[in-house]
C-alpha cells in the first residue's frame, strides 16, 4: 500500500461517511425527539434516488401514487377524528396538506414531462414527492403510539421499514438504477484524481450540518425541538405540541434521507433495498454517538466510512464483519462509561 | 356422530383425490428479495407455459419464497401436503433449490430447479433423483471463460465476485480451470450486492496489475466494480458471466461496459445465432412469446430457464400419462423416469439429454461467448 493508494482509499472513506453522517444526524435527531429507533430512515435514501432514476428515464416514480394513497388515508383518519371532536375547523388544513398539495405534484409531475427539466428541478421535484411522506408516516404509524414504549416503537419502525421495502420493489423494480452527476468536472490536487461529484457530496453533508446547527440554535422551531428532546412533559407544559415536533422530525429526517440518496445516485448503483445497509452504517455512528450527540456522530460516521473503504482493500471478504464489529467495543465502553438510566414507565 | 363423520370426512377425502385428476404444477420462485431480478421473469414465464399437455389440464400454484431458504422449504411442504402436486418448478437461486431438495424428494415428488450450481443434481444420489435443473453449470460457463482468455493470451487476472454462494462458487470452479490452463489468478476480492462502493477491491486489483479482470456477480450490481476499474483508469480486457446476461446491466453499466466479454445462453443472442444452430428455432419461441406478452427488449436469460423447465414437463408428462394417473404417486414416479429419460428437447438454452447420471442434460451448445458492443449483446464466432 502506497501513499497514492491510502489517499485514495481515505477519499472513498470520507464520500461514504459523509453519507453516513447525514443518516446519522437524522437518526439521532428522530430518535431524541420522538423515541423513535427510525429503521426505515434508510429507505428514504432509496427512494429519493430511484423517485430520481425514474424522472431521468421518463418515467412516472411509483413513489408519486405512494404520497397520493397515504395523503387520502392520513386525511380520513383526521376528518373522522376532527369531526367527532367537533373541530370541524381543522378541515382547511387537513385537505391543504394531504389532499390539495399531493394533487397538485401530480399535476407537475404528469404535466411536466420531467425528463426534459434540467436536473435541478428533477431533484427539487423528487425531494417535493419523497419528504412529505415523512410526516404522513409518522402520522399513520408513529403518532397513535406516541407514548409507548421504545420497544413498541422499536417493532412498529421495523414493521414500516418491511412495508417500504416491499413497496420499494412494487415500485421500482429489483433491478437497480443509477442517475448523471451533478457535475462532471474531474480537478487533480498533486497525484490525487477528485471528481466534481465527490465535492458536491462533502460540500452539501457540511452545509446540510451547519444548517441544521443553526436551526436548532437560532430558530423557534428547533428550540422547540430541542425541547421535546429534552424533556417531553417538560415542553407540552410550556405550550410545545409534541404531535408537531414529532411531524417536524421526521419531515426533516426525510428530507435528510432523499437529499442523500440524491447525492449518491450518481456515484453508485441505488437497489430498493440500498438503503437499509446504508442507514444501518448510519446507525453505527449514531450508536457510536449514543444516540444522543450530533457531533459524536458525525465524527463516528466518517470513521465508519474510513473504516469500510481501508477492510474493503485489506480483506474486502469481511468487511461488512469489520465495521459493524466495531459496535461491541463501542457499546461495552459506553456502558462502562455512561450511567444506565431506567425508562420510565 | 363419531363414525358419521369419519365417514364424511373420508368421503371428502375421496373427492379432493377426484378432483386433483388435473396435472397440477407447483411453482417457487423468488419474486422479491435480492434474487428478485431472477424470480420475477420466471414468474412472468410460468404464465406463458402450456395449460394442457397431453390432452389433461394443467394448473400452475405460483408460490414466492422470497428469496428465503426457510420459506423455499415451507413452500414445499405445502405444494406436495395440500396441493398434491404432481412436481414443482424452482427455486431461482442455488442455496433455496438446495434447502428444497429433501422435502421435495420425502415426498417423492420430482423437482426442476432454476438454479445454476452443479451441487443441485450432482452426485445424483438416492434424493437427487427427484431432482432436475435447466441452468447450465457454472463450470460449464468457467471453461467458456479461460479459454476464450487464453486465445487471446491473457496470462494474469484478477477476480471480483459477490460475498454469497454465487460469488464463491464462480470462485472455487474459475480458480480450478484457470489453473489448468496455465492462467494465474493474482487477486481475489469481494463485494456485496448493495455496497455502495468497491475503491478498495480495486485499488487492490489494479496493484497487481492483470491482464483481464473476471467479475462474478448477478444482474446489476455487477456493473459497479467495472465503472470503478474504468474511472480509476483500468486497460485492460473485461469478463463478466452470464449472471448480467440482462438488459437492465447494459442500461445501468452505459459506456463502461463496451468490449467486455461473457459466456451466456444461446437465448440472449437467438437472433444472430446461424439458422443451422438446433437451438436458434426454440429460442426465439420463446423470445417471440414473452416479448409479446411484456414488450419489446423485456426477455431474460433467466426466465428462459424458467421456459426450460416447462419444457421438459411438457415433454415428459406425456410419457407418465401413459402409466398412471395425475394426482397419485405413481404418475410422480412415472414423471421422474420420464424426465430422466428425456432425449434431444430444444429449449431456450440448449439442448437436454438427460441420463440417469446427468439431470442437467445440456452440452457444449448450451454456452456461445458474447461481447458488448455499442450497448448491445453481440455474439462472437
Amino acid at each position: 500500500m502506497d501513499l497514492q493508494i491510502a489517499l485514495l482509499l481515505g477519499q472513498d472513506g470520507i464520500v461514504n461517511g459523509a453519507i453516513y453522517a447525514l443518516l446519522a444526524l437524522a437518526l439521532v435527531l428522530v430518535f431524541a425527539v420522538t423515541r423513535v429507533i427510525y429503521i426505515p430512515q434508510g429507505e428514504f435514501v432509496a427512494y429519493g434516488a430511484l423517485t430520481l432514476a425514474a424522472f431521468q428515464a421518463g418515467k412516472t416514480p411509483g413513489t408519486l401514487w405512494f404520497l397520493l394513497g397515504a395523503g387520502v388515508l392520513v386525511a380520513v383518519i383526521d376528518t373522522v377524528i376532527a369531526v367527532r371532536a367537533g373541530a370541524l375547523g381543522r378541515m382547511k388544513r387537513i385537505v391543504l396538506w394531504n389532499l390539495a398539495y399531493p394533487a397538485v405534484v401530480a399535476g407537475l409531475v404528469l404535466g411536466l414531462e420531467p425528463a426534459k427539466l434540467p436536473l435541478v428541478a428533477q431533484a427539487a421535484l423528487s425531494l417535493v414527492i419523497v419528504v412529505p411522506l415523512g410526516p404522513m408516516i409518522y402520522r399513520l404509524a408513529f403518532q397513535p403510539l406516541a407514548e409507548a414504549s421504545v420497544l413498541v416503537l422499536l417493532i412498529v419502525s421495523v414493521a414500516v421499514h418491511t412495508a417500504m421495502v416491499g413497496l420499494g420493489l412494487l415500485f421500482f423494480g429489483a433491478e437497480g438504477s443509477r442517475t448523471t452527476p451533478f457535475s462532471e468536472a474531474q480537478f487533480t490536487l498533486g497525484t490525487l484524481n477528485v471528481n466534481g461529484q465527490t465535492l458536491w457530496v462533502i460540500g452539501s453533508s457540511i452545509v446540510l450540518i451547519i444548517a441544521l446547527y443553526q436551526f436548532f440554535g437560532r430558530t423557534l422551531y428547533g428550540k422547540a425541538l430541542r425541547a421535546t428532546a429534552i424533556n417531553r412533559v417538560g415542553a407540552r407544559l410550556m405550550g410545545i405540541s409534541t404531535t408537531m415536533a414529532g411531524k417536524l422530525s421526521f419531515t426533516l429526517a426525510a428530507g435528510i434521507g432523499a437529499f442523500s440518496g440524491i447525492l449518491i445516485a450518481p456515484i453508485t448503483t441505488v437497489y430498493y433495498d440500498t438503503g437499509f445497509l446504508v442507514g444501518l452504517k448510519g446507525f453505527v455512528a449514531a450508536i457510536i454517538a449514543g444516540l444522543v450527540s450530533y457531533p459524536l456522530a458525525a465524527a463516528g460516521a466518517i470513521l465508519v466510512g474510513l473504516l469500510e473503504s481501508f477492510s474493503s482493500f485489506w480483506a474486502s471478504a469481511f468487511k461488512e464483519v469489520i465495521v459493524f464489529t466495531l459496535i461491541i467495543p463501542v457499546l461495552v465502553w459506553r456502558s462502562l462509561t455512561s450511567h444506565h438510566v431506567e425508562e420510565e414507565e | 356422530m363419531k363414525r358419521k363423520s369419519l365417514v364424511v370426512a373420508l368421503l371428502s377425502a375421496g373427492a379432493v383425490t377426484l378432483a386433483y385428476a388435473d396435472i397440477t404444477v407447483g411453482v417457487t420462485v423468488s419474486a422479491t428479495g435480492p434474487a428478485a431480478s431472477l424470480g420475477i421473469p420466471e414468474k412472468n414465464t410460468v404464465a406463458l407455459m402450456p395449460t394442457n399437455i397431453g390432452g389433461q389440464k394443467v394448473n400452475y400454484i405460483v408460490l414466492d419464497d422470497g428469496s428465503d431458504t426457510t420459506t423455499g422449504v415451507k413452500n414445499v411442504r405445502k405444494l406436495t401436503s395440500e396441493d398434491k402436486v404432481d412436481i414443482i418448478l424452482g427455486s431461482s437461486t442455488t442455496p433455496v433449490s438446495l434447502a428444497m431438495i429433501d422435502p421435495a424428494a420425502e415426498a417423492e415428488t420430482p423437482m426442476i430447479s432454476m438454479a445454476a450450481s452443479a451441487a443441485i443434481v450432482e452426485p445424483v444420489d438416492a434424493k437427487k433423483r427427484w431432482i432436475f435443473k435447466t441452468p447450465q453449470n457454472d463450470v460449464q460457463m468457467a471453461t467458456a471463460i479461460t479459454e476464450h482468455m487464453s486465445n487471446n493470451g491473457i496470462k494474469t487476472v484478477a477476480f471480483i465476485g459477490f460475498n454469497d454462494a454465487y460469488g464463491e462458487g464462480w470462485w472455487q470452479q474459475f480458480s480450478k480451470v484457470a489453473e489448468a490452463r496455465k492462467i494465474k489468478v493474482v487477486a481475489n476480492e469481494r463485494y456485496a450486492r448493495t455496497d455502495t462502493s468497491v475503491t478498495g477491491q480495486v485499488l487492490k486489483m489494479m496493484s497487481a496489475n492483470p491482464d483481464a479482470v473476471l467479475v462474478a456477480g448477478a444482474g446489476t450490481p455487477s456493473a459497479l466494480p467495472q465503472k470503478a476499474l474504468k474511472e480509476k483508469g483500468y486497460k485492460g480486457k473485461m469478463y463478466q458471466t452470464h449472471g448480467v446476461a440482462n438488459n437492465d446491466f447494459l442500461r445501468v453499466c452505459g459506456k463502461d461496459c463496451e468490449g467486455t466479454f461473457l459466456p451466456a445462453g444461446p437465448v440472449l443472442v437467438a437472433s444472430q445465432l446461424p439458422d443451422s444452430n438446433p437451438v436458434k428455432k426454440s429460442a426465439l419461441e420463446y423470445i417471440n412469446k414473452y416479448e409479446k406478452a411484456h414488450g419489446p427488449g423485456s426477455v431474460s436469460t433467466f426466465g428462459a430457464h424458467g421456459w426450460d423447465s416447462g419444457l421438459l414437463l411438457a415433454h415428459a408428462a406425456p410419457i407418465a400419462l401413459k402409466k398412471a394417473k395425475p394426482g397419485t404417486k405413481e404418475f410422480r414416479a412415472a414423471l421422474r423416469d420420464a424426465l430422466e429419460g428425456l432425449k434431444d428437447v430444444y429449449g431456450a438454452h440448449g439442448v437436454f439429454n438427460m441420463s440417469p447420471t446427468d439431470h442437467l442434460g445440456l452440452d457444449q451448445r448450451a454456452r456461445v461467448m458474447v461481447k458488448i458492443e455499442g450497448g448491445k449483446w453481440v455474439l462472437q464466432k
